[in-house]
């Protein structure tokens, strides 16, 4: 019972085994993508595994703080930002192991050619409640 | 003006009446739903229309529940006579329904997660709902767990024996690993190991309800008011419940009495000590160690190891707790901690200083990495002075 994030990335992640930009795709590739992400999530919630999935868009803003009375700065987009996310997974699993395999089962997504994208997904624990019992 | 159901109360007579549907014929999985839908239904009509004998009332409408249920299924099926007749009351039920219940709950081929939801919603009454509120996942997921667990058990006899250790597991996990949602789980986790108690006479399951009580007794006192934790030492144990502490102590004796010593009693027996002292100066550490000791020979865990690396550099001094840190792998969680810990009572705050940033970037949650960057601060601060 812990909580993990799968993080994907449009940027900033080591480069992909099939390495090839989405819309160099056909669009029956892309159908195929699409539909095999929307299975990996209702499997996850048969499991009784799934907590939340979501995807981002490339495009964002900097905002900072700045100072008494005074707008928000904003800023970016950044091209040149180096890690850039693009969606993620929420998964509530038994184990870490279980973690590593579902994340290992998210980087299979077909992609160009029909062929697994083997694209790193990053898996991130979330920090959870403490333990009462402590000694 | 409507009075509120007594929630507890209700509850608490779910593994019972589960239990008779269960004896008169019924399948688990469908007579749990039909207990579910009879407990809805109680907290809807009981307060303008409270019944003189509420497990009779229960069972009574659970039963018709079922019926409908079983039928709209039959019918489904095209098999409309399937079930007709009220079946005879069958024998009593026992203490030993609800102990059965706990077992299936728990049954070996269940993964944690799975255990500790079924348990919560079969043994526990509370609904997918607020189980799934607890674990803070969508009460879909937390109902499709329920579901799979349903049928991984589908197959299990219910009046076959089970180990009690697996559903001490399943409760303890309860106990620790709950988060603070609109249920207690420790609370609960409490009133269904007490519950367990009464239905079997083992001094593991007395252990463990000592254990659980002593650690709560100290809740109030384990958090400040802006949410920090607040190490063992550094508690105010007048705000201990002496209450809690007290039935704790009492259950534990009783349990090590009978001479058959298991983790639960050796970690009470731990609790129980911290909690007879007066002030963390005053607490018998040698005892603790050897409390420790018992504990390692009964479950070889490295956490135990860990922990008694702690006790002992309180009992013989910084350097003899490093010493018997150093035996351990440093990849354990909280090796970092406990070592910073060690190095600062040695007086080399630069090393401590640095392990603890160290254990706050490794800390499994948010309230001890926030008290693991307080002490490397802390110790920081002291050396720029």
């Amino acid at each position: 019972m812990a909580k993990y994030l799968l993080l994907k990335h449009y940027r900033g992640a080591p480069a992909a085994v099939n390495d090839v930009p989405m819309d160099q795709w056909t669009p029956e590739e892309i159908s195929a993508h699409v539909q095999y992400m929307q299975d990996f999530a209702a499997q996850l919630e048969e499991t009784g595994e799934f907590v939340d999935g979501q995807a981002l868009s490339p495009e964002g803003t900097f905002v900072r703080y700045d100072g008494e009375g005074r707008p928000p700065v904003t800023d970016g987009p950044f091209a040149e930002t180096k890690d850039l996310i693009a969606g993620w997974m929420v998964i509530d699993v038994d184990s870490h192991e279980r973690a590593l395999e579902l994340a290992g089962e998210l980087s299979a997504a077909p992609g160009a050619g029909g062929k697994p994208i083997h694209e790193w997904v990053e898996v991130r624990p979330f920090l959870a409640a403490p333990p009462t019992i402590s000694e | 003006m409507t009075s509120r159901v007594n929630e507890i109360l209700l509850r608490s007579l779910t593994p019972s009446v589960l239990g008779i549907l269960v004896r008169r014929g019924a399948d688990f999985a469908a007579a749990e739903d039909a207990v579910q839908d009879a407990l809805v239904e109680a907290v809807r009509v009981w307060p303008d229309d409270p019944p003189r004998d509420p497990k009779g009332w229960l069972v009574t409408v659970a039963w018709r529940k079922w019926l409908d249920a079983t039928r709209a299924a039959a019918a489904r099926r095209r098999r409309e006579d399937l079930v007709d007749e009220e079946p005879a009351p069958g024998p009593a039920p026992t203490v030993d329904d609800t102990l059965q219940l706990y077992f299936l709950c728990a049954h070996p081929s269940l993964t944690p997660s799975s255990a500790v939801a079924l348990t919560l919603r079969a043994v526990g009454g509370l609904t997918t709902r607020q189980i799934a509120q607890a674990y803070l996942v969508p009460e879909a997921t937390m109902a499709q767990r329920i579901s799979r667990a349903k049928r991984t058990v589908f197959g299990v006899r219910f009046d076959q024996p089970g180990d009690v250790a697996t559903v001490l597991r399943v409760l303890y996990l309860v106990f620790n690993e709950g988060y603070s949602g609109d249920v207690d789980l420790a609370v609960e986790a409490i009133r269904l190991t007490r519950q367990l108690a009464a239905a079997i006479d083992h001094p593991e399951v007395a252990g463990l309800l000592a254990l659980m009580l002593l650690h709560h007794a100290r809740r109030a006192a384990r958090t400040a008011p802006d949410g920090s934790l607040v190490p063992l030492a550094e508690q105010d144990r007048g705000r201990w419940d002496t209450e809690s502490i007290a039935e704790g102590v009492e259950i534990l004796q009783a349990a090590l009495a009978r001479d058959r010593l298991g983790e639960f009693q050796a970690q009470a027996a731990i609790a129980a000590l911290h909690a007879d002292a007066p002030t963390a100066e005053e607490t018998d550490w040698v005892q603790i160690v050897e409390w420790y000791d018992e504990l390692a020979r009964l479950t070889d865990s490295p956490v135990v190891r860990l922990n008694r690396a702690v006790a002992v550099g309180e009992a013989d001094g910084p350097r003899a707790g490093l010493a018997a840190l150093a035996a351990l792998d440093d990849a354990l969680p909280r090796h970092a901690a406990v070592a910073a810990y060690l190095h600062e009572r040695d007086g080399d705050l630069a090393t401590a200083a640095r392990l603890y940033a160290e254990a706050a970037r490794k800390a499994p949650n948010l309230a001890e990495r926030d008290h693991l960057t307080c002490q490397a601060a802390r110790l920081n601060a002291r050396r720029r002075r």
